[in-house]
């Protein structure tokens, strides 16, 4: 089978990414290291929200849900018992997995807009037990851990990147693979793909556990990497917002545009810091201007047809 | 015995009884067409069929097995293919990739393609002579080639049982041949066909037999010749304006025309981005009249229509009772008096008949409102028997005066309709312009209409215009239409 003139593009993009990414911390400040290294995490968020949304069409409200699933699931292992870091981090992951599969993939059975409301709920639910269960969380204020990835911000950077390439890799290989293909004609029209034989749900709940996988397993490891959980980090709705954003500035269907939207969306949020409360303001009128000019996001413009 | 058999049918939709009590049987290898007007049931037979929606009673039997519960996927792997007559390709992907989906596993961990999938879908393409735009998106091929990519996924399926929803609709009478050609050349002997259409002469040739529905029953099952032969069907499809078409041309008697302008319309150009489809239109409309726009499909009827009604922007203008509506949004011109009915009927399809109902009348007090939807019921007696159903579920006829109604519910002074009669039987047909003579002559409303289907515009006119390719051809009145320029139309 040969591979299609589009996923060649998608290949040689994906290349010349990486090398830049590698080469990148020797020319920059650890500073900036830092930013990048938050922000590969946070692409790994906004992937992860593409193959669900972009792929099989359901709109996650939610992402959030997972991703602080995962990161409290891990921080609560690490500060309640002995286990190593790794297997925190493991287990969080695991919870996400499995939280995400009891309370919200249910929703998948339906058509409509219940997949949407039911994550929107599960974040809200979530926030509130966080700070029912202040003693053990810290609430509002979010706990401190004691476990940490590494000292060394190259490392953790290293990590990061690691980390951005192994989802990116399992993410693409389905959108690639004749999965992408059934997820992307479920989305389109249900009743179509069913008459194709296909039971399309199962796809879906494939989609999303990959989806719910990675996300908590990034929210683990970022609260490691920052040495705090706390909800404005990996629950809060603007995190949501911030992470719909980048999955749609970078370019839906994608996969490797809402790495570049991550990128973005924390960059500029730093660089526009000084503006206070206003940069919010700032980054959502850039977003807009992108949106205007070009609908299919930044990597439509490196992935355009030719 | 028989590949499938429907034993005892019957599905209802809240108080509307879809399909009852209906037994067939189609064998190996037969072409079986499901036929019946808008609102005969046959799509709701289909759909009980595909797996869509499930029957009330009774079950279906395919190759000996129970399958009336069965998920449509499941279906599908045991043999049934289906056709949709409405179908949204993937158009970021190519016809090829498009005919591969068909031919995949439903397996979920599915990271490969099966070796030989390329050269079984170029098979597929070619079998229903795709080959040349294989490497073609969907958004670029114009509808025939779409409706051939979808029998080509079904047939790569290669089903025992080929459900076919209205294959034809929408194809030129010789796409309509040649698509036929391709579908009997393509399919092997042993394999059957299903198909549902309202348009009896499209398939009239290509099926062993037929089978006639009419509101929710059977009425004929057999060779096509003798179910066109019954007097049953012949009554339900024909149709009386076929009969009548000879003695309906001249003027209706008792339309009172009134020398006053009602709308006196001047438009100069209408333009959608460099295309302009309307060029020099000038039309009046008196108090009293019925003024049909006849022409092709995109002859720019429904251009004009909507820039009466201030929906599209034009140059000159659209003078109402000598006031001009240029510079008025639609809001203010439905209020003058203009009820819109358009071609694609925009009914809230949530909602119920009564709720459609009031909406149309909600500039009217509570007390006008309610003598208005009396007045409009005994107008349209079959949508006071179902003022509580959701608009979606009626039939398309149904549909249609519901439109008409809901647009006498604002009281207007000029009744301007789209296409009523697009897409429905000819018996709906006949109830529609029954609506339209009481209406008119009866009611003396002023009505304006656009409409392809020429003799149902002959029928109730005053006067005619003639739109040809975005300018008046021809217009006068249906007297010298007949005789001037009907040999062209008037097939």
């Amino acid at each position: 089978m040969s591979i299609s003139a589009s996923s060649k593009n998608l290949l040689r993009f994906a290349a010349l990414l990486l090398v830049i990414f590698v080469c990148l911390p020797w020319v920059l400040s650890l500073y900036i290291v830092g930013v990048l290294t938050i922000a590969f995490y946070f692409s790994v968020f906004t992937m992860s929200w593409d193959l669900l949304f972009g792929y099989s069409g359901e709109f996650n409200f939610g992402p959030t849900f997972l991703i602080g699933v995962g990161a409290y699931g891990a921080a609560l292992l690490n500060v309640n018992t002995s286990l190593p870091l790794f297997a925190c981090v493991l287990l969080g992951t695991l919870t996400a997995v499995l939280a995400g599969l009891l309370l919200v993939a249910p929703a998948l059975r339906l058509r409509g807009p219940y997949f949407c409301l039911i994550t929107l709920v599960s974040v809200l639910l979530l926030g509130e037990f966080i700070t029912i269960f202040a003693q053990y969380t810290g609430g509002e204020i979010g706990m401190t851990l004691p476990g940490i990835l590494s000292t060394s911000g190259m490392v953790n950077y290293y990590l990061a990147l690691g980390l951005v390439c192994v989802s990116a890799g399992v993410f693409l290989t389905i959108t690639e693979s004749p999965i992408g293909l059934i997820l992307q004609a479920g989305a389109q029209d249900p009743v179509a793909a069913e008459s194709l034989g296909f039971s399309i749900v199962k796809y879906k709940i494939l989609a999303f556990s990959m989806s719910a996988f990675f996300s908590g397993l990034s929210g683990a490891l970022l609260v490691f990497y920052m040495g705090t959980a706390s909800v404005s980090m990996v629950v809060s709705i603007s995190v949501v917002l911030q992470i719909i954003i980048a999955a749609i500035i970078g370019g839906r269907r994608t996969i490797l545009g809402p790495i570049l939207g991550s990128l973005f969306i924390i960059i500029t949020g730093q660089w526009l810091q000084y503006l206070g409360q206003l940069d919010y303001v700032a980054v959502s009128i850039l977003a807009l201007i992108i949106l205007l000019f070009f609908p299919d996001g930044i990597a439509g413009i490196a992935l355009r047809r030719r | 015995m028989a590949l499938l058999e429907a034993l005892g049918l019957s599905k209802r939709f809240g108080g509307i009884r879809a399909v009852r009590d209906v037994h067939f049987a189609v064998q190996e290898g037969e072409i079986v067409g499901l036929i019946g007007p808008n609102g005969s049931g046959k799509s709701t037979l289909l759909s009980l069929l595909t797996g869509v929606c499930k029957p009330n009673s009774g079950s279906i039997r395919f190759d000996g097995r129970e399958i009336q519960n069965w998920p449509i996927n499941k279906r599908i792997k045991h043999g049934i293919a289906i056709v949709f007559q409405h179908s949204r390709p993937l158009n970021r992907q190519t016809v090829l990739d498009n005919i591969k989906l068909a031919l995949l596993p439903d397996r979920v961990f599915n990271i490969h393609y099966p070796k030989d999938i390329e050269v079984k879908a170029l098979q597929a393409a070619k079998l229903l002579g795709l080959e040349d735009v294989v490497d073609s998106y969907p958004g670029s091929l114009p509808f025939g080639y779409l409706r051939r990519m979808e029998i080509a996924k079904a047939l790569a399926l290669e089903p025992r049982l080929l459900l076919l929803d209205e294959p034809f609709a929408g194809l030129t009478p010789s796409e309509v041949g040649e698509l036929a050609g391709l579908i009997l050349s393509a399919k092997n002997e042993n394999q059957a066909i299903v198909l549902v259409d309202h348009n009896v002469k499209a398939v009239y040739s290509f099926v062993n037999r037929i089978i006639a529905l009419y509101v929710g029953n059977k009425i004929a099952d057999g060779q096509p010749h003798e179910v066109m032969a019954d007097a049953e069907v012949r009554r339900v499809f024909l149709g009386k304006s076929m009969d009548e078409k000879a003695g309906s041309l001249s003027s209706p008697a008792g339309s009172s025309v009134n020398s006053n302008f009602l709308m006196d319309l001047n438009i100069q150009s209408i333009k959608y981005g460099k295309a302009e489809i309307l060029r020099n239109v000038a039309i009046r409309i008196r108090e009293g009249e019925f003024v049909s726009l006849v022409g092709l499909n995109g002859a720019g009827k429904s251009s004009l229509l909507k820039a009466i009604t201030g929906l599209v922007n034009y140059v000159g203008d659209v003078k109402w009772r000598g006031l001009s509506t240029k510079q008025m949004t639609t809001a203010q011109i439905i209020r003058l008096g203009i009820a819109f009915a358009p071609e694609t009927r925009e009914l809230f399809r949530y909602m119920s008949v009564k709720e459609n109902l009031e909406l149309g009348g909600e500039r009217l007090n509570r007390h006008e409102r309610q003598s208005r939807l009396d007045d409009v019921y005994g107008l349209f007696p079959i949508l006071k028997e179902r003022p509580a159903q959701p608009a979606y579920t009626l039939s398309g006829g149904e549909q249609q005066m519901l439109t008409i109604a809901r647009a006498m519910m604002q009281t207007p002074s000029l009744l301007i309709l789209d296409e009523p009669t697009l897409g429905l039987a000819p018996v709906a047909l006949d109830a529609i312009s029954e609506t339209l003579s009481t209406l008119h002559g009866k009611l003396g409303l002023t009505i304006l209409l656009a409409e392809q289907n020429v003799h149902f515009a002959l029928k109730h006119s005053d006067s005619i215009y003639l739109l040809d390719r975005g300018s008046i051809g021809w217009q006068g009145t249906v007297a010298g239409f007949v005789q001037e320029v009907g040999h062209k139309y008037l097939v």
